[in-house]
Parts: C-alpha cells; structure tokens; sequence
C-alpha cells in the first residue's frame, strides 16, 4: 500500500500539485488520470523519489520515503518496479541484458539462476526468444514489455507505469493493459498507472484520481465514471462526440437490463 | 548578480556530483564491466586520432623549427631535436591531446548521457536503486584518468617521432643532429610535468564533460547545447589549467 498525504510542488512561481492526498491499495491497479500538464508524471516522480515534494509524505507500507537516509531509500527503490513511457531501455545491451541488469546489480543468484529468472520474466510479457534482439530491433510494443519484464525481474512490491499505451495502437494497448492487471494481481503489487488512454481507464480503473491543475478533483472507480457529475472530469473522458454517444448508448443498455 | 548565482549553482551541483561519486558500488563486477567498456571506449577510441595528429605536430614543428633556424650560425642544428622534444613534452603532448580528447571523448561522454538522461535511463538506473554518479560518472572519470595519460605518453612519443620522420625527409639537417637534439639536456622533471598536466587535463575533460551531460533538461537540442558547452567549457579550464600549472611548476 502506498500512501500520499498533503503533496504540494512548485516550479518556481508555478504550482504544479496542491495538497494532493490518496491511498493506493495493494493487489489493484490505480489509475492517476488527468489532461496534459495536470501533474500526473510529476506525482509519479515524486512517489518514486526522483522528485522531491515541497510539502507532504509519501508512505511504502508506513514507511515514510523522504524520512529514510539516502542509503534506505536506495534499499527501498529496490522493491519498487516502474515502466517508462519511452519504455527506456538500454540500446546497447540486448533485451536479455536489459532484463537481467537488475539481477546482475543486486542479487546474489548464480548465472543460471539468473537466466532462468530473465526467461521466466520473458515468457511471462510473451517475449519468449527476444533475448537477443536489442532495442533498436524490436517494436513499440514489445519495448513496452521488456520494459515490463525488467520491472518485475526483482519482484517488486509496488509496480509504476508512466503512460503505458503511449504511441500504441488499440490491439497492442489492450495487451499491455491485460498484462499489467494480470501481473498486479499474481504478485499483489500495488501498481500505479499515469494514463490518458479512456479504454485503460474503463477496463482497469479499479482505483481512479482525476487530477486537475494539479488539484485532486475526483476520486473512485470504473463503475463510477458513467454517473460521474464532476464537469471537468465529464470533459476530460466524454471529450469527443464519439465517447458522449458511446457512454450514453452504455447507460441505455444498462438501464434496460435493470 | 544573477550570473554570479548560476555560476555557485553550477559550482555547487558539480561539487555535489563529484562527492556522490565515492559511494561504495552495490556491485564491484558491474563497476569493472563499465570502467573497462569506457577505457576502450575513451584510450583505444582515441588511439588513432591522438597518434596521427601527434605525428603530424611534430613534424610540423621539426620543419618550422628548422625554417626559423635557418642560417643562423651560432645555433647547432641538433637543437632542432631539443625545441621539438620540449615544447612536445612540455605543451604539445599534454594540451594538443587534451584539446582533441575534449572534442572527441569531451562531446561523446556529454551526448551520451545526455540521451540517457531525456529518454529516462538515468532515472530507470536510479529507480533500481543504482547510485548514478558512482556508475556512469566515476567509471567515466577514472576510466578517462587512467587513459588519456596514457594517450599523452604515446602523443609525445609520436611527436618526437614525427619530428624525425620529418627530418629523414629533409636534405638540410641531419638525423643524426636530430637525435643527438633530443638527447641533449634531458630532465626528467620535464616528463612528470607531461603527467602532471595529463592527469589534470583528464580530470577536467571527463569531469566537465560528464557534468554537462548528465544534468540536460529538454530535448535533442538541449543535448547538442551540452555536448557543445562540454567541449569549450572543456577547452577553456584545459588551457586555464596549463597556465596555472605552468606558472605554478616552473
């Protein structure tokens, strides 16, 4: 469980995020929605310690972050996984490599042991073969689920995604969103997920915070989207014509099965 | 006032960078895997070009040498030799390789982690719970303090050896009086003075290199700004350092 109370960050004279509170639950995955510039990636930094806030506490578990010493916060990273919106692997090392770096830094298995744990990881995000393929050489996609493989290789317990199904198409999105609640659930990480995509939002929004201007402006979850009164909220997942008429027709459909 | 304040800053994050490099690594295997991908990298990536342009120095300063002391009668041709072999070991060697390093390895190492920086590397590093300065910086330094002098031994030793070549070539002086040239008045302080700059430079070049790099905010074009900067803030210490040395040791 992660808990983020009273999280405020400036820029300068700009304010990025004010007061900003929540609880994310272990074995579910949390959705932080909000436009562009709302602050999403900034309270993603901060929890993961790249950033710190001017205000508030980030709790792993009660453990206050910003309150440890250098030396366990580092030792707390370690049980933190994060995929990266450019999925940021290595491009000089293979994909094996990349997965494996996390192994090869902190544990104490042998080689083999390693090996097998990469190729579990591997055939875990169906990339089972791709070990020696580099970066350069693999899709959009599949980077996403190395980034993936080399995220869990440490069994973490808290498990960020900074905009998974950022430059995907629709089929490839489903999967990587299929496999991420599918991973939370069979290790119960608690997984935290920045997105804009509105079928992540409907499909594995158990837990939704819409952030807007950096202000906490709504909290709940998928079920609770539709009936949602929150204008802001309301213009930011109904913001096309399409989407009105899509969640009108589901409204219909559900009224009728009641 | 405003420059003075950046110029602390910079001062201060440098300072901040260089201490948290002397972490003790999680992983001494890793560390060794990186210092020597580097040395290959920054010593025997730059074997060539230090040796072709070195050669080329000094026979071009063998033959401007020769020009200048061209019927000159109280001065003996074997001080052609002399003149090269100290301004190489002195100033050519240690400054001309630093000046090429700084270009080459300089904008290598600021681009470098510059890309890794924007496309999040550096933080994916850092959120494995990897001390980043220690991994990518210290390994950078000391990979480039261990090579470049090194590099500046095998300048100097070309540059003599361009000299000579160039005075094979030339029907006016003799190699022997060449050699005889380089023979003459040796001390050996002069060598450790090469070294002495060589290590400073490599200091310099890797470090300001690394700084640069490693703290790039923004895009493509903030990485070609720091790999630029790498290089003339690189120039300028290499040859403010010389002077300071300089003045300092002799």
């Amino acid at each position: 469980m992660i808990e983020i109370s009273n999280i405020t960050k400036s820029f300068g004279e700009q304010r990025v995020l004010t007061d900003v509170s929540t609880v994310f639950e272990a074995g579910k995955t949390n959705l932080v929605i909000g436009i562009s510039g709302s602050g999403k990636t900034v309270l993603m930094k901060i929890m993961t310690g790249l950033m710190t806030p001017d205000t508030g506490k980030v709790h792993f578990n009660g453990r206050d972050f910003f309150a440890l010493s250098r030396n366990d916060q580092k030792n707390l990273r370690r049980e933190i996984g994060m995929l990266f919106q450019g999925s940021a692997l290595f491009d000089s090392m293979t994909v094996e490599e990349n997965v494996m770096l996390p192994l090869n830094m902190f544990s104490n298995a042998t080689k083999k042991e390693k090996l097998d744990r990469v190729n579990f990881c591997l055939e875990r995000v169906n990339l089972a073969g791709a070990n020696k393929k580099f970066p350069g050489e693999i899709s959009g996609g599949m980077k996403k689920r190395v980034g993936i493989a080399r995220a869990i290789v440490l069994n973490p317990k808290y498990l960020f995604c900074d905009e998974p199904n950022s430059g995907l198409d629709p089929r490839t999105s489903i999967v990587i969103d299929d496999l991420i609640i599918e991973i939370t659930r069979e290790f119960n990480m608690t997984t935290i997920i920045n997105t804009h995509d509105m079928n992540s939002v409907m499909e594995i929004g158990e837990k939704i915070i819409f952030l807007y201007k950096g202000v906490k402006d709504w909290e709940g979850d998928k079920s609770q989207i539709l009936d949602v009164t929150d204008e802001n909220l309301n213009s930011f997942i109904f913001a096309s014509d399409f989407l009105k008429d899509a969640r009108d027709a589901l409204k219909e459909k559900i009224a009728r099965n009641k | 006032m405003k420059i003075e304040f950046k110029l602390f800053e910079h001062l201060g994050k440098f300072l901040i960078m260089i201490r948290r490099m002397f972490s003790r690594p999680a992983r001494w295997e890793m560390y060794w895997r990186e210092l020597f991908r580097q040395m290959n990298d920054i010593g025997v990536g730059s074997a060539f070009i230090v040796l072709l342009v070195s050669i080329f120095i000094g026979a071009v300063t063998a033959v401007q040498t020769a020009y200048q002391l061209y019927g000159t009668p109280f001065v003996p041709s074997s001080y052609i030799g002399l003149i090269v072999r100290n301004t190489i070991i002195f100033e050519l060697a240690p400054t001309f390789t630093a000046l090429i390093l700084a270009g080459k390895v300089g904008s290598n190492l600021a681009s470098e982690l510059g890309s890794m920086r924007v496309t999040e590397q550096i933080d994916a590093l850092e959120i494995m719970g990897v001390n980043t300065e220690s991994y990518l910086i210290a390994t950078r330094i000391i990979a480039a303090v261990i090579t470049i002098p090194v590099l500046v031994a095998i300048a100097a030793y070309s540059g003599i050896m361009g000299g000579y070549i160039a005075t094979s070539l030339s029907s006016n002086y003799s190699t022997e009086d060449y050699v005889r040239g380089i023979r003459m008045l040796f001390d050996p302080f002069d060598v450790q003075l090469m070294f002495i700059k060589s290590f400073t430079f490599s200091f310099i070049v890797s470090s300001i290199s690394c700084y640069m790099g490693y703290y790039v905010k923004g895009g493509s074009v903030e990485i070609g700004k720091a790999s630029t900067q790498a290089v003339v803030y690189s120039c300028i210490f290499v040859l403010l350092a010389d002077y300071v040395i300089a003045s300092l040791l002799l």
